[in-house]
């Protein structure tokens, strides 16, 4: 059979080449346009509209807007910045109620219930103040933002809206050499950075993909949400009248955010530039009709899938965490609990790039999950400034009450405007929370890009930072 | 593997089935059990599952597409005195094959063969759907289009003329409502009479391609159809090779392609094994 005739299969292949070149110009477009204009020719022939089509007017109308050239960018940051809010703000009360029933209810019980059947004190101290108030902590921080947040993500996305948004940021992405799809990466990355590195899977190309994981860390995350909120309150919300404090601390929040936005396609330009040199790969993206989103199934589907396998693996590492802060604030070596010895090491560090020894340790002990940053620093602020009657001793993670209180304990620790900027700084530019790397190295296989995806933006991050605080000492100098 | 091939092939007669059993159980389908494979294809959204879910009931099953993460569903029936697999493709808008999606439903229509092609179309986004018809008409012949979600249409203010599509498809056009069953009866008709060969379809051929473009694959065809005068589907392996398929071209420098054929009356096969 294969010896019928002269040509061969390498012939072929020969001749395709070679009428290819002949053919010139976009034959993939040619081709695409064809089957289109086959498609509508038939469609037109045989369907017929009765009376007003409303359903296709709308459709178009809001395509017409949401994907727009002038108000395309407003809406897409309009309807994400409500969805932050109400992510925020409709987090509080549960994320409220379910500290004040992990810790207030169930912590007096256990420590109670560690000392009746007379458990060493280093044991139910390792165990109940350290172990299980960081995964108390982490379940109440993290839980109701994420079971708000994505199923309103899953919606949108249900709803259509979220290839518009593909299709708004593709020109910008290709122009920094990545996918068009890694603004849908990206988007997830708002939520968790861990479920934005699985969400790359939709990149096909190896190259695209990995611009896409390196640089989802800089979509800021739901674990660091609370940080940049706090600290916008309490530092730069009180430097302007009061009526006006929630909206520039909303502000400021908003454009870290964006700041890190920026910094994506900055970091996918000088990657395509250098390690992942390559060709754009194109994609035909078909925006769908909008469908009134099926919102049950949405709510059960995202909150099975996403909330409760993301908080699972924080849950993971927040408990080897709470030991490692517990012990290091009780394990005392000459004199000096070990955490005080290494804040006394890192303060000189600190101080140079803007910040302080106690935040630099409340990093390191933070890489698990970066929703215990702030207690952390909290709780080893007291330590150091020694104040007395704050707090429920060494090494138990609490949340204060009031803002302002925060802001008492935070001036005694020697803070200043630079440390809460830079701080705000460095949570967004930092590396990934140890979820997330583990992610990386789940879907990469990888170690040479998980270290790249780890170290560059910590590089970048105490570049940033140290610029900052010497620009800032010099103004502030000359002023 | 040539040999098997070419038995699972002895289509002596018009009834018999088409489908290539050796590779698809390369794609993890095994056809001991069944006497046609049908594939179900169409763009997400277009009530694809539910046409699935209806026709098989409770005979399905999920796992992956060999080596893929995607997931796939399987399932089947009895109709006529015949077993159907009914095997669900991944959707997708195209088979241009620049997604895993699409390659997988790609590979799956061009290299299993399957005895019937079932696109399901969203009757109220024709324009849209047709696009992967017509992708899907160039490789295959054996098509139904299964024209769902015709009661929203009809909300929609929306007539459609599904005898006119067929003639300019030149397959059969099923309306259905596969929600409330609607459809589904004269669906499994026509799946049946395309297995057994008993209805015959002149697939519409792209058309408005370019002048330069027509005349490259005209000649591109010419050549492959004297390499694989059994090829069904010549011309659309000549638009994938100029648009520059990689795995198109692998198939032809390993062979894949001389594995594949079409039953006409007057390229008669040889039944090797016999």
């Amino acid at each position: 059979m294969k010896k019928r005739g002269e040509t061969t299969a390498e012939d072929i292949l020969q001749t395709a080449k070679a009428l290819r070149w002949e053919i010139g110009g976009n034959i993939h477009e040619k081709l695409v346009e064809a089957i289109y204009t086959d498609a509508a020719r038939i469609a037109d022939r045989t369907v017929t509209r009765e009376g007003v089509r409303p359903r296709f007017d709308l459709d178009h109308s809001i395509d017409h807007l949401v994907t727009s050239r002038i108000w395309g960018f407003p809406i897409l940051l309009l309807l994400f910045t409500l969805v932050f809010w109400i992510t925020i703000s409709g987090a509080n009360v549960p994320s409220r109620i379910i500290a004040s029933f992990l810790i207030d209810t169930i912590y007096p019980v256990l420590s109670d219930g560690a000392a009746n059947i007379g458990l060493p004190w280093w044991l139910s101290g390792l165990l109940i103040d350290g172990m299980y108030l960081a995964t108390a902590w982490v379940f109440s921080v993290m839980l109701p933002p994420m079971a708000i947040f994505f199923p309103l993500f899953t919606l949108l996305e249900d709803f259509g809206y979220l290839p518009r948004v593909a299709f708004n940021l593709d020109n910008i992405f290709k122009k920094c050499g990545a996918h068009g799809k890694q603004a849908l990466s990206m988007m997830m990355g708002f939520g968790c950075n861990a479920a934005g590195v699985i969400a790359t899977r939709i990149i096909d190309s190896p190259r695209e993909r990995l611009i896409a994981i390196i640089t989802n860390n800089f979509a800021l995350c739901n674990g660091r949400w609370p940080t940049q909120i706090l600290i916008a309150t309490i530092f730069i919300g009180t430097l302007v009248p009061t009526h006006l404090a929630g909206l520039i601390s909303a502000l400021s929040v908003v454009s870290i955010a964006l700041l890190g936005v920026l910094l994506t396609f900055i970091v996918s330009w000088f990657l395509s530039k250098t390690w992942l040199k390559g060709e754009v790969s194109t994609f035909s993206l078909e925006l769908p009709p909008y469908r009134p989103p099926r919102i049950l199934q949405t709510i059960y589907t995202s909150i099975i899938d996403r909330t409760i396998f993301v908080l699972w693996r924080a849950v993971i590492f927040a408990l080897p965490a709470g030991a490692v802060i517990w012990l290091s604030t009780n394990i005392h070596v000459g004199g000096l609990s070990i955490a005080q010895h290494l804040i006394n090491f890192l303060d000189p560090i600190g101080l140079l790039l803007g910040l302080n020894g106690v935040i630099l340790l409340a990093y390191i002990v933070a890489i698990p999950a970066n929703e215990i940053v702030i207690p952390t620093v909290l709780m080893l602020t007291v330590m150091v400034a020694g104040l007395q009657g704050v707090g429920a001793g060494a090494g138990v993670m609490f949340e204060l009450e009031s803002a302002i209180g925060t802001l008492d304990i935070l001036n005694a620790g020697g803070w200043t405007l630079l440390t809460a900027v830079n701080l705000m700084l460095f949570s967004l530019i930092h590396n990934p929370c140890s979820t997330t790397i583990y992610t990386i190295y789940k879907e990469t296989g990888s170690w040479k890009w998980t270290i790249v995806a780890t170290l560059l933006p910590l590089g970048l991050g105490f570049t940033t930072i140290y610029l900052v605080a010497q620009i800032w000492r010099a103004v502030a100098f000359v002023l | 593997m040539t040999s098997e091939a070419h038995k699972s092939h002895s289509p002596v007669c018009d009834s018999c089935p088409v489908h290539h059993a050796a590779n698809l159980l390369k794609l993890g389908v095994n056809m001991t059990d069944w006497d046609f494979v049908v594939a179900l294809a169409g763009n997400p959204n277009t009530g694809k599952s539910t046409v699935f879910n209806a026709l098989t009931g409770l005979r399905q099953h999920t796992g992956n597409w060999p080596g893929k993460t995607v997931t796939r569903a399987e399932g089947g029936f009895d109709y006529g005195g015949h077993r159907y697999k009914l095997v669900d493709l991944p959707g997708t808008y195209s088979l241009l094959a620049t997604t895993m999606d699409e390659e997988i439903a790609r590979n799956f229509i061009l290299f299993g063969q399957p005895d019937v092609m079932v696109v399901v179309v969203d009757a109220t986004r024709l324009e849209r759907n047709l696009n992967l018809v017509l992708q899907v008409l160039e490789i295959t012949d054996r098509v139904v289009i299964c024209l769902n979600l015709m009661d929203e249409a009809r909300r929609h203010g929306l007539q459609i003329d599904h005898r006119r599509l067929a003639r300019d498809l030149g397959v059969p056009v099923v309306p259905t409502i596969a929600r409330y069953g609607e459809g589904l009866d004269q669906l499994l008709q026509v799946i049946a009479d395309i297995a057994t060969g008993f209805s015959v379809s002149k697939p519409h051929r792209i058309q408005h391609l370019t002048p330069a473009l027509q005349r490259a694959v005209s000649q591109l065809t010419a050549q492959i159809e004297s390499h694989y005068p059994r090829l069904p589907n010549a011309r659309w392996v000549a638009l994938r090779l100029l648009d520059g398929d990689q795995r198109i071209a692998q198939a032809i420098q390993r062979g894949e392609l001389s594995t594949l054929s079409s039953v006409t009356e007057d390229q008669p096969v040889i039944d090797r094994s016999q």
